[in-house]
């Protein structure tokens, strides 16, 4: 049963690993805000695993928090904020696609490397997932540096989040659950002000394009 | 309650008392009469009452009080011990006439109304007689915190003048490097103890780096506060800046806190001083004491004039203080407690005479609205009070006999004379040096302060509205009279002075000069034996007015007798005007001639054609080029660096951080 559970989680784990690179090469927006709909699926999943062959009950509350959140209601919150903002089509990267797949894979090796003395610690039944969990973090740090228009920004922002539940369920069952409400409401509040922000660059600028905020720099 | 306790109660009492008259002075802001004839002067009562209970715990043993205000589980300690006794004595005795002085000066209408200016000169005195009882870094920086404020207010009284802004501005800016070195100081004191008591730092042994590294700390950090050289800049611009009774306490007063506190780190918390410790605070101090002169020598702004001068008295107690560190690392400890003894005596002059002389321009100042020596003159004969008893501080500042200023100078100079006995060569070789450069301060104060007397209130009166001044008025005549008597007294008794500061040499260098039976009697001053030198200031008045009284009646009664008057011969000239009197800037001019390496001068001569001919000429601190705008370009330059990494792109600014994340990984993992 165990190793039944921890193979699961491992496939969940890949699941996650996967989605990431594949959010680091998607050029469409609706595209991506479906993968990180799907990362958060695949992330409940790993947590239900979790709670059930530990038997900690507090993991499935976090995990029906994160389906609300992450899988409902933040990418529907999303679709309705491209549509108001009709930016459907729009992407483009600052360094092309390929490169950007390499340095990810660089990112996931120096990721394991550095998990590697952590895992061994830990006996839990993710033990393992945690290099994942961490080069999901630093691939969405990627994918925010590299995109210079605002809501991928915010979706590689929203999957950072993802990133750090991942571990935090992996490496010790879980943060207690104040913890977590809160930065689920972190989240959420920070959805919306960022949403806010959008319009706010949209109206000054008429674009989303990020790189218009160099005029506000100071001479 | 027990009666040993009391000297440190009443203290606290005296300065729960300035408190209240500082809160009380808010509540009447507009009322200056309340202000002037109630606050102040009860306000002098309160310094007389703390220089008695001062003067009475100096010879007790060191008392502590816990005072629990402040932090939690962080209290107050505080301790009077003879050092903080006889600085607390400085205090009382020079703020009491400064602070009766007050009370007729300060008006309204000029910037900050009276009742407020109460509140901050109040908690001015009262940050100041903390910062002496304070027994550790906590409490000792609290208040020398307050202390720094609250005269940065009184500094920024006409805060509506842009000079007078920028003046306080420099003040704050170093007043505040000043205490992050103190901080530092005190950091590297506590040895690692977590405890920041100075019972617990006395208590440690510091190895010589590590001693060696909070002396220059704390020479570095006071030496902002009591102007040592290069960090002197703010006090030329800060003394004019401020109102006269501000500048005498400052001056007076505030300055001595810092002597305090490097006394208070090199003989009480270090306790084992090392000998080239003093040789550094000898070459800084006489430095300071050469540059002031010489800069005091080319100003034409009276109250600059003044600060100038402060600075090279500070010069000169801090040689005090080198030789005695000096005389200390040698186990030499009768001549350590003869420098020493110079040191505060030149402290305790120093408080009342200068603070004599700043309360003397403020009068001037009121009188004749005018602070530049050029336009002031023959003020004798309208304000004679003013003319008296500022001659009286012009004496002392001057190191005259029998004023108080010559005793603490000729001190100096003879503890100067037994470094013939210090075992190291170089030593003995460079203190002879250094003694002649004393000497020549001395020479060239004299010089200062006949300019300062002479232009202000002899001649003529240089414009015309001068002869509309008047004298000042009673509280101020009270104020100068209780400074003038404290000149005349310290310049006429120095035995019993002595004796009274004792304590504080026997407590620091474990020597008084009192108790090793060399001192002299009442009035003979012989400071170690009687063959190799003494004084007796008694003798020389008397002497001086027989002199005098034998040089006039033989003029009358021997001579012929007759007295004539005629107009002064007027140089060939047809006509002699007021303008054609010896200036501040001409009576400087050798000055600045012989020493004009010093300054940064520019000149603006006029030519033989010029239908309007103008002369003028401006001396500017070189240091102020040197030292400080390097630094300020410096961090102009390194801030331009900085500003290169504000590319204002939010991909560059997520890159540094995930590049920062990315190298605390990898290096949490090496």
């Amino acid at each position: 049963m165990t190793s039944f559970s921890t193979q699961l989680v491992n496939l969940f784990a890949a699941v996650l690993l996967l989605i990431a690179f594949a959010m680091l090469s998607q050029r469409r927006i609706v595209a991506l805000i479906n993968l990180f709909a799907l990362q958060g699926l695949a992330l409940v999943g790993s947590t239900v695993t979790v709670a059930y062959a530990t038997g900690q009950h507090h993991l499935y509350y976090s995990a029906g928090i994160t389906f609300a959140l992450k899988v409902v209601v933040l990418p529907l919150i999303l679709h309705r904020l491209i549509r108001k903002l009709n930016v459907k089509w729009d992407i483009e990267t600052l360094i092309n696609i390929p490169s950007m797949m390499l340095v990810g894979i660089v990112l996931v090796i120096f990721a394991f490397n550095l998990a590697l003395p952590i895992s061994e610690f830990s006996r839990s039944v993710s033990r393992g997932t945690l290099g994942i969990a961490l080069a999901c973090v630093l691939m969405s740090f990627l994918m925010m540096i590299t995109r210079s228009k605002a809501v991928p920004q915010v979706i590689g922002f929203l999957s950072m989040e993802n990133g750090l539940f991942f571990a935090a369920t992996s490496a010790t069952f879980g943060m207690p659950m104040v913890v977590e409400l809160g930065i689920a409401l972190d989240v959420l509040v920070g959805m919306v002000i960022l949403g806010v922000f959008m319009f706010q660059i949209r109206e000054q600028f008429d674009s989303l394009d990020i790189s218009h905020l160099e005029k506000l720099k100071e001479d | 309650m027990n009666a040993s306790a009391l000297p440190i109660d009443a203290i606290l009492a005296v300065v729960v008392v300035w408190f209240a008259i500082g809160l009380a002075g808010v509540a009447a802001l507009h009322s200056t009469r309340l202000v002037a004839y109630g606050l102040f002067p009860l306000s002098a009562l309160a310094s007389l009452a703390l220089a008695g209970y001062a003067l009475a715990a100096l010879p007790g043993g060191a008392q502590t009080a816990i005072l629990a205000i402040g932090l939690p589980g962080l209290p107050f300690h505080l301790r009077l011990d003879a050092l903080s006794a006889f600085f607390l004595a400085v205090l009382g005795l020079a703020s009491a006439g400064i602070s009766i002085f007050a009370g007729g000066y300060f008006r309204a209408g000029e910037g900050t109304p009276p009742g407020l200016m109460c509140l901050q000169y109040h908690v001015f005195l009262a940050s100041m007689a903390m910062v002496l009882l304070a027994d550790d870094a906590y409490a000792f920086m609290v208040c020398w915190e307050l202390m720094a404020l609250s005269s940065f207010f009184l500094v920024t009284t006409n805060h509506r003048i842009p000079e007078i802004q920028r003046a306080g501005f420099l003040y704050l800016l170093l007043a505040h490097i000043g205490a992050i070195a103190i901080l530092l100081c005190f950091g590297v004191l506590q040895a690692n103890t977590g405890d920041y008591t100075f019972a617990n730092m006395r208590a440690q042994h510091l190895s010589p780096f590590w001693a060696s590294a909070a002396f220059l700390l704390a020479l570095f950090g006071f030496g902002a506060k009591a102007g040592i050289l290069p960090l002197h800049v703010w006090l030329p611009e800060a003394h004019p800046a401020a109102p006269s009774p501000v500048s005498a306490l400052m001056s007076g007063v505030m300055l001595k806190t810092a002597i305090y506190g490097l006394a208070r780190v090199t003989f009480d918390l270090v306790h084992t001083p090392i000998w080239w410790w003093g040789v550094v605070a000898l070459a800084v101090g006489l430095a300071t004491a050469l540059f002031g002169v010489v800069f005091a020598a080319a100003q034409v702004d009276m109250k600059r004039l003044l600060a100038y001068s402060s600075i090279e008295n500070i010069g000169l107690i801090v040689v005090a203080f080198g030789l005695a560190i000096v005389f200390t690392a040698y186990r030499m400890h009768s001549l350590a407690a003869l420098a020493m003894t110079a040191m505060l005596y030149h402290c305790l002059n120093h408080a009342i005479f200068k603070s004599l002389l700043f309360l003397g321009t403020g009068s001037v100042l009121h009188a004749t609205h005018e602070r530049s020596l050029g336009k002031l003159g023959g003020l004798m004969r309208y304000m004679p009070w003013v003319a008296v008893t500022t001659l009286a501080g012009v004496i002392a500042s001057a190191g005259l006999p029998p004023s108080n200023g010559f005793v603490s100078e000729w001190l100096l100079l003879q503890s100067f004379l037994f470094t013939g006995a210090l075992p190291n060569p170089y030593l003995k070789m460079l203190a002879p040096v250094f003694a002649a450069g004393v000497a020549l301060v001395a020479a060239l104060a004299g010089y200062v302060m006949v300019k300062f007397f002479g232009v202000i209130f002899l001649g003529k009166p240089r414009e015309e509205k001068l002869s509309e001044a008047r004298d000042a008025g009673a509280l101020e005549r009270l104020g100068l009279a209780w400074l003038t008597a404290g000149c005349v007294l310290l310049g006429l008794f120095p035995v019993a002075v002595i004796e009274v500061i004792d304590p504080v040499p026997f407590a620091l260098v474990g020597r008084g000069l009192a108790q090793s039976g060399h001192i002299g009697d009442w009035m003979m001053l012989a400071p170690v034996t009687a063959e190799r030198a003494s004084y007796s200031p008694l003798v020389v008045l008397v002497a001086t007015l027989a002199i005098v009284l034998v040089a006039i009646l033989v003029v009358h009664r021997v001579y012929h007798g007759r007295v004539r008057r005629a107009p002064a011969w007027g140089c060939g000239f047809p006509a002699g005007t007021a303008r054609m009197q010896d200036t501040a800037e001409g009576f400087g001019q050798p000055i600045r001639q012989i020493f004009e390496p010093f300054y940064r001068m520019k000149r603006e001569l006029p030519t033989a054609f010029d239908s309007h001919p103008r002369y003028r000429v401006t001396v500017e601190d070189p240091l102020w080029a040197w030292v400080y705008l390097r630094i300020a370009a410096a961090t102009d330059r390194i801030s331009r660096f900085v500003g290169l990494m504000q590319r204002g792109r939010i991909s560059i600014y997520l890159l540094y951080s995930f590049i920062t994340l990315v190298t605390l990984l990898f290096l949490t993992q090496a």
